[in-house]
């Protein structure tokens, strides 16, 4: 059953992710990074990172997803494809790189991790309280660091339209 | 009936690899900035089925993971307002146009 229900929703994140990077339309492009990133949250679920698969729901489906969806709206939406020689080679090579990647890395696990590793004895730790004691005590100067950055980002977001507002 | 670890690694691994397709192939920057989103959450996937299988009694697997996703927003909103900006004074936000650093 949980087989099953795996291979289903890693079917749907596939095609979401093919759909993703293959649409020449970016509002496709965004819709299909959304399917993309609600079958993540059920796989963090079915992983017991409850948490994780909220937060998954709200920071990206929710609020990454809209501010593309801004973006697009905002500069087009017209993303095909751009008429130049070197352009067909760009894609032969990625397709080639993505295809060693995937088998490079198939290999590796193949090779380091036995195939009956399965769920270790001890009821998991993905509740909130201990991913909260985790955060606030082990990993304070991360978290700082990570307010930090996330207030870096939000200055240098506002930085650039002021300065885009003055050039008008 | 649990789900075997490799799965989960090889799914993340294949979703990697379409995220970097995506950076390499495509030449507009949004297109380029989502193939980026697609490779960070194949890593969160990669982390927390490390975090479940290996050490489940350990938050740290998650505590990664969060940070992965708090990088991973900071990054998506700097880059959408650098295309605005570049946009306003380019008309355009194809990869291949800019190319004023080109020497």
């Amino acid at each position: 059953m949980a087989l099953l229900l795996f291979l289903a929703l890693a079917l749907v994140a596939l095609l979401a992710a093919v759909g993703m990077v293959t649409s020449r339309n970016a509002v496709h492009s965004a819709l299909f990074m959304l399917v993309n990133f609600a079958v993540y949250a059920i796989f963090y679920i079915m992983l017991n990172a409850q948490f994780l698969g909220v937060v998954q729901v709200i920071v990206y489906a929710g609020a990454i997803v809209v501010l593309f969806l801004f973006v697009v709206m905002l500069i087009g939406g017209e993303i095909g494809a751009v008429r130049s020689s070197l352009r067909r080679y760009t894609y032969a090579a990625a397709l080639i790189l993505g295809a060693l990647f995937v088998a490079m890395i198939g290999l590796g696990i193949a090779q380091t991790i036995s195939t009956d590793q399965t769920v270790a004895g001890a009821p998991a730790a993905g509740g909130v309280e201990a991913i909260g004691m985790a955060l606030f005590t082990t990993y304070l100067l991360p978290f700082e660091l990570a307010s930090l950055l996330l207030l870096a980002g939000m200055v240098g977001g506002v930085a650039r339209r002021y300065k885009a507002l003055d050039e008008d | 009936m649990t789900i075997p670890l490799t799965w989960y690694l090889i799914l993340s691994a294949a979703l990697f690899a379409i995220g970097l397709f995506g950076v390499l192939a495509r030449r507009n920057a949004i297109a380029i900035l989502i193939g980026v989103e697609l490779m960070l959450n194949a890593v969160n996937v990669n982390i927390l089925a490390f975090w479940r299988y290996i050490r489940p009694d350990d938050p740290s697997g998650q505590v990664f993971a969060i940070i992965v996703l708090t990088v991973a927003a900071a990054e998506a909103a700097v880059g959408l307002a650098l295309f605005i900006s570049i946009y306003r004074t380019r008309r355009s936000i194809n990869v291949d146009h800019l190319d004023a650093l080109k020497g």
